[in-house]
């Protein structure tokens, strides 16, 4: 074994075929991590960010403009009519909900497999989860027509003295999305503590002092602190999971306990959860690729980092694939002539156009992450995550709108277009995700600082960059 | 310093987690109580190095867990059955196969609720003053170093030796931090 000298500290390096590269690069120390994190919401605000920030408020004024004008004039302002009674607003209400995901799975389900790399990533798509509920939850609320009694989904005493009917899987579905959203929330929150205690501690004027002093609750990284906070955090995984995989689940039985064929599947719950990781997983990709350029966080977000997640979204995009195959094989197989039609339909009817862009998006070009180069290939990378969105969102269409515009008497078929309202609410949501996602940037640390710093060799404590070589080894030492 | 001001504890700094980890694992052996070290993330293995017992945040969340799996329940069986009972497509008023998913639901949101309370009361948080937040150079506790500090409270303090212990174990800028 050769020996190397890595910042003043003399140790030996691993062979070379056991040598992995490192979370983060280039051998940061713990300080340069705050330094480097924290600059992105104390340097000077850049051009770009005002660019983008305006765009977004812009599209964001726009969604709102939609649903006011959606609320005084009527639903007859979207494309919905007979058959097609369920459109674009539950296309891209499980659209954006699916995106959410993929956070979750990286805070929740990574920390419990124990992926040291999901550190480097975790807080942006936490984020990026909190934002993309909000933009689903604006879809269900303002598709039910009478927008002023959309409290009447919540248990809430009225004076018709009527309670909400828990039998139907769109009760399931308020009480998931609410808790999903302030769950993530609230594991969001605690994950950022310890890291607004660094910014308050770095605070140059009274105001930042004042908020992140604030918002931090007074924390001190005391060990007997760090005790019950790792603690709560284990807990919050242990209970993300089962809510994150529950979540797509209910999303999918408002489908498939109707008894439409194309809906009225026993595939849909997990098929529903793998195509939200895959989605979701897209978007860190569409966002962190270009992010860690513009905030400099090469040497935290590194190629390894991308690489490990086109890994991921290979395998859900497969998973997806298998789903689709076995639809199709059940509904031939099963006998059912309206199910056969039904997906006869789907892939060769009217919209033959839209099941063919959701199969070559979301189970040929993912096949590409196979390869190592296109992994590790930057550009190619980042077109393929965006051909994920948009395959997974004709994924939605596919399912809504081709199982609906042919149903059981051909009297009743009908083609389905969305109205221009209909395309300017749905583009006005990304203004709502990226005002919020571009004021995350300004003001909160988009790398969980401290989660990082833990994954580094210094902070090992066994580790000869961590100090082992600097302490006697007494009968403890291997404590 | 003025002299009349009354001390809070001493303060040793560390430049890596393992001198720190060494260091709790003495100061655990010499029997102190009122003592805490502070770093800018977890250092793994130093519960043990210090003798802390497992922490009790599991408690708050069963207790949020069980009450919301038992709020739903009686919730929709109150709603459904009982107060306001509407028959739809020959479904029973109330099953507990139907109720279930809301309160799911709910055993997640309460236990969610448990554990983030859960470990803001077992730390005493919020809590926005602290001697240690006044002290200029305690601000690297968020940044790169470590921190031992034993309080003054502690039944074991005698000034002197604690000094001359935290400084024998490698402790730098040994001082004492003003309450």
């Amino acid at each position: 074994m050769a020996e190397v000298v890595v910042n003043g500290v003399k140790m030996m390096a691993p062979p070379k075929e056991l040598e992995r590269e490192p979370l983060v690069a280039n051998q940061r120390s713990l300080g340069w991590l705050s330094d480097a994190v924290a600059a992105i919401a104390e340097r000077p605000t850049p051009k770009w960010w005002w660019w983008g920030f305006g765009i977004s408020v812009t599209l964001m004024l726009t969604c709102f403009a939609m649903i006011l004008y959606l609320m005084s004039t009527g639903v007859g302002v979207w494309g919905l009519g007979h058959p097609v009674m369920w459109g674009w607003a539950i296309v891209n209400f499980v659209w954006w909900i699916g995106i959410g995901h993929a956070g979750t799975l990286i805070s929740a389900i990574l920390f419990l497999l124990r992926q040291r790399w999901r550190t480097a990533v975790n807080r942006a798509a936490e984020a990026m989860t909190i934002f993309a509920v909000m933009c689903a939850g604006i879809f269900p609320v303002i598709h039910v027509g009478r927008i002023w009694f959309a409290w009447w989904l919540f248990p809430i005493p009225n004076a018709n003295g009527i309670w909400p009917q828990f039998r139907s899987p769109l009760m399931w579905d308020v009480f998931a999305v609410s808790t999903y959203f302030t769950v993530s929330l609230l594991f969001w929150y605690m994950g950022l503590i310890p890291d607004l205690a660094v910014m308050r501690d770095r605070a140059k004027t009274k105001l930042r002092k004042f908020l992140y002093g604030f918002f931090s609750l007074g924390w001190l990284g005391a060990n007997r602190h760090w005790s019950n906070y790792e603690k709560a955090y284990l807990l919050l995984a242990g209970l993300s999971t089962p809510l994150v995989l529950s979540v797509h689940s209910i999303v999918s039985l408002d489908f498939s306990v109707s008894q439409l064929p194309g809906w009225h599947t026993t595939i849909f719950p997990p098929y529903f959860v793998a195509g939200a990781v895959f989605s979701g997983f897209g978007m860190v990709l569409t966002l962190l690729i270009p992010l860690r350029k513009m905030c400099g966080l090469e040497d935290v977000i590194t190629p390894r980092h991308i690489d490990l997640m086109c890994k991921v979204t290979l395998a859900t995009g497969t998973i997806v694939g298998y789903s689709y195959a076995m639809e199709v094989f059940i509904a031939w197989y099963g006998g059912n002539p309206y199910e056969r039609f039904a997906f006869w339909n789907r892939a060769f009817g009217p919209y033959w156009w839209s099941y063919w862009i959701m199969i070559s998006c979301n189970v040929i070009f993912p096949q590409l992450f196979w390869f190592r180069k296109v992994r590790r290939n930057l550009a190619v990378v980042w077109v393929l995550s965006i051909l994920v969105n948009v395959g997974m969102w004709f994924e939605r269409f596919v399912i809504v709108v081709t199982s609906l515009n042919r149903e059981f008497l051909p009297a009743n078929w009908g083609y389905y277009v969305p109205t221009w309202v209909d395309i300017l609410t749905y583009a006005g949501t990304f203004g709502l995700f990226f005002t919020f996602f571009l004021l995350f940037l300004r003001f909160l640390p988009v790398v969980a600082i401290a989660e990082v710093k833990g994954v580094t060799p210094q902070a090992d404590p066994h580790h000869p960059l961590g100090g082992a070589d600097r302490v006697p080894h007494g009968p403890e030492a291997g404590h | 310093m003025s002299e009349s001001a009354t001390p809070y504890g001493l303060m040793a700094e560390f430049e890596t987690p393992a001198e720190a980890l060494h260091a709790a694992q003495a100061i655990r052996d010499r029997g102190f109580r009122r003592w805490d070290v502070y770093s800018p993330f977890p250092v793994h293995g130093m519960d043990k190095a210090m003798g802390l017992k497992n922490s009790k945040v599991g408690w708050f969340t069963f207790v949020g867990g069980v009450t919301g799996y038992t709020l739903g329940m009686l919730m929709i069986w109150y709603m459904n059955k009982f107060d306001y009972p509407i028959l739809v497509g020959g479904k029973p008023l109330f099953s507990p196969f139907s109720a279930f998913p809301p309160s799911y639901e709910l055993t997640i949101l309460l236990g969610a609720f448990g554990a983030l309370f859960g470990m803001l009361i077992l730390n005493r948080l919020p809590r926005w003053y602290h001697p240690l937040l006044k002290h200029p150079r305690f601000k690297q506790a968020s940044h790169d170093k470590f921190y031992i500090v034993i309080e003054c409270a502690d039944p074991a303090y005698r000034e002197e030796e604690v000094r001359e212990l935290l400084t024998s174990l490698g402790g730098r800028n040994v001082e004492l931090v003003e309450d």
